[in-house]
């Protein structure tokens, strides 16, 4: 146990120190990228691990990103006030939809579906007030004036995003870490096994299922408006809807599900695999990446479920002991 | 004042017709999704892009290769039932052991491939076909001929399903898998024919659909997004799987967004909807015409 903290602290410290040795702009940037979608990723498979499928968080980091923006071109909020705020929002849309889902037993197809159309609707309200959100033209933060950067959470160079979002990443994977060393990880296992036996053996089956939807919803919350300010331009496309919702799911079941690091290989492998497209094909790569995620999506859920990093260690767990006990 | 308030009655009746008008399209494609749904337990998150693929069927069938409208109209239906088996066969059939979120995202992948490819093979241009039927207007009211045909095709296609359901041999045992499929197997039914059928008649509903929406609306690859959550909404309203449900809340969720288009947008209209979505579960938590399990 001892020597994997130990490959965990050299892990960190190599992350760390990477930008002070190496500061390829590109690079870094496509790293950054892989961390704020990581996080994102990781907030959502803290749900999707229980079996609770949501297509809604693409309308969570919609929320995240577009209130974060809207508060401070508008009302000049911070976003060191606006994140909090934004999160808070995710979170009360989370409640509002969740609750009714989690207290009359709307589970399987039907949670998948009012989730699916929750994101559906965040995306159509964002076009619908166009006249502040800019619609599907997407929208831009204004530019801080010069020296006043940290307030506004504005940064020119790559590096301090770098470890800004380095430290959500490990964030994030603390979160999923408690989670899965607490109480609630066996009461939701018991809730996604079977919800009335759950129940009768004194498992609070809807406060349970809200706590977790609630945390994996200001997590994604959270990654949107980090990605906005990151980004500084935000549409409706890249950051809420559908598509952003199954890019959630492709990343996390491609790079595995129940294993904490799962989501980020899958981050990992989702934007190589865009980037390179990208670089490969020019503007005609429009499409073409989607094409690839949806064909290796399909893929994946028929033939290895367990996603890369889970069948992997899978592998290595049973290589030591080849003839093979269950 | 009095002419202020007939001027007001006449558009809310309108807006009420047109309600009704565009209920008759989202019972069509509610009905799809709940025949497949109910008999092999998938739900189809891709159902909206076959509808788009129809409709760029349709639309290189009447534009590029000009054949009439009615001509093309049953190719497309074809097509699309084709698609809808192929996609059984490939996607849905390999899983039908594994759990059922499996399937659906799944599906959720074809959804990212459909698009994709429409998007790669047809670029990303609004496109219609260029028929502009003519408006009918009754006093000081319009409307459109093309709702008026894709209402009355829509019913027709609807009575056209309940009829080979209950007058013909595939279609009961069709509704018997759908009660149990264990014990069909064992009364010498062959459900993967079944469900290959069942499959293929979904497809070619969402091809009517196509036929008729194209007549409406501009084709795009991202067309399915501006109806396929309203869809899926019906279903869960009206009971996955329950056809009158079904065909009940279309007309419901019609009204909501045709009435809330007159006050505002249509997309507040989606949003009123959603609201009203919620509020309902509510009140009727497993749907309106709910038999609890």
């Amino acid at each position: 146990m001892n020597s994997r903290y130990i490959a965990w602290a050299i892990g960190l410290a190599a992350l760390v120190a990477l930008p002070f040795v190496y500061r390829e702009p590109y690079h870094l940037h496509i790293l950054v990228l892989i961390l704020i979608w990581s996080f994102a990723y990781t907030a959502w498979s803290i749900m999707g691990r229980f079996g609770l499928v949501s297509l809604g968080h693409g309308g969570f980091m919609g929320v995240g990103a577009y209130v974060t923006a809207l508060l401070w071109n508008h009302l000049g909020v911070s976003p060191w006030i606006g994140i909090p705020i934004s999160m808070v929002a995710a979170g009360i849309l989370a409640l509002v939809v969740a609750y009714p889902c989690f207290r009359f037993r709307i589970t399987g197809h039907y949670f998948v579906l009012v989730t699916l159309a929750l994101s559906g609707i965040v995306l159509q309200v964002i076009t619908a007030t166009r006249d502040y959100t800019g619609g599907s033209l997407g929208y831009t933060p204004n530019r801080a004036r010069s020296g006043s950067g940290l307030m506004a959470l504005q940064f020119d160079d790559k590096i301090t995003w770098y470890l800004i979002a380095l430290g959500v990443w490990v964030l994030g994977l603390l979160i999923w870490r408690w989670v899965d060393r607490s109480m609630s990880r066996y009461a939701m296992e018991a809730i996604s096994e079977d919800e009335d036996a759950a129940g009768a053996a004194g498992v609070n089956v809807t406060a349970e299922k809200l706590k977790i939807t609630l945390i994996s919803a200001l997590m994604t919350a959270l990654a949107g408006a980090l990605y906005c300010q990151y980004q500084m331009f935000i549409s409706p496309d890249t950051v809420s809807g559908i598509a952003v919702s199954l890019q959630m799911v492709f990343a996390v079941i491609v790079g595995g599900l129940y294993v904490s690091l799962g989501p980020t290989v899958g981050a990992i492998i989702t934007i190589l695999l865009a980037e390179v497209l990208r670089i490969g094909f020019g503007t005609k790569a429009v499409g073409w990446d989607n094409l690839v995620y949806g064909v290796l999506l399909v893929i994946f859920i028929i033939f290895l479920p367990k996603g890369i990093l889970g069948s992997v260690l899978d592998r290595l767990k049973t290589q030591p002991k080849p003839s093979g006990t269950k | 004042m009095q002419a202020f308030l007939d001027i007001f009655d006449i558009y809310l009746l309108e807006a009420v017709v047109n309600g009704i008008l565009l209920g008759g399209v989202l019972a069509l494609l509610a009905l799809g999704l709940n025949l497949i749904f109910g008999v092999i337990d998938v739900t189809w998150i891709c159902y909206a892009e076959l509808v788009m693929i129809g409709m760029y069927g349709m639309y290189y069938m009447v534009q590029v290769f000009g054949l009439p409208y009615w001509v093309a109209a049953p190719f497309a239906i074809l097509l699309v039932a084709a698609l809808g088996a192929a996609l059984h066969y490939i996607v849905i059939a390999p899983l039908l052991t594994a759990p059922p979120i499996n399937q659906l995202l799944a599906t959720g992948g074809v959804l990212f491939i459909l698009q994709s490819f429409a998007t790669v093979a047809f670029g990303i241009d609004f496109r219609n076909l260029g028929i502009r039927l003519p408006v009918l207007a009754i006093g000081e009211m319009h409307f459109s001929y093309s709702r008026l045909l894709a209402f009355a095709a829509a019913l027709v296609g609807m009575l056209a399903i309940y009829f080979f359901m209950k007058r013909t041999y595939t279609g009961t045992a069709i509704r018997a898998v759908a009660q149990d499929r264990q014990i069909m197997s064992l009364m010498g039914v062959d459900t993967k024919r079944i469900y290959l059928i069942t499959s293929a008649l979904g497809g070619a509903l969402a091809g009517l659909a196509a036929c008729l929406l194209v007549l409406q609306y501009d084709v795009h690859p991202f067309v399915g997004l501006s109806f396929g959550p309203i869809t899926f909404l019906i279903c869960v309203l009206g009971g996955l799987g329950n056809f009158v449900g079904g065909f009940i809340a279309a007309f419901v969720f019609a009204q909501i967004i045709s009435l809330g288009g007159l006050f505002s947008d249509l997309e507040w209209g989606y949003v009123l909807a959603f609201a009203f979505f919620i509020v309902m579960m509510f009140i009727r938590p497993a749907g309106l015409f709910a038999r609890r399990s």
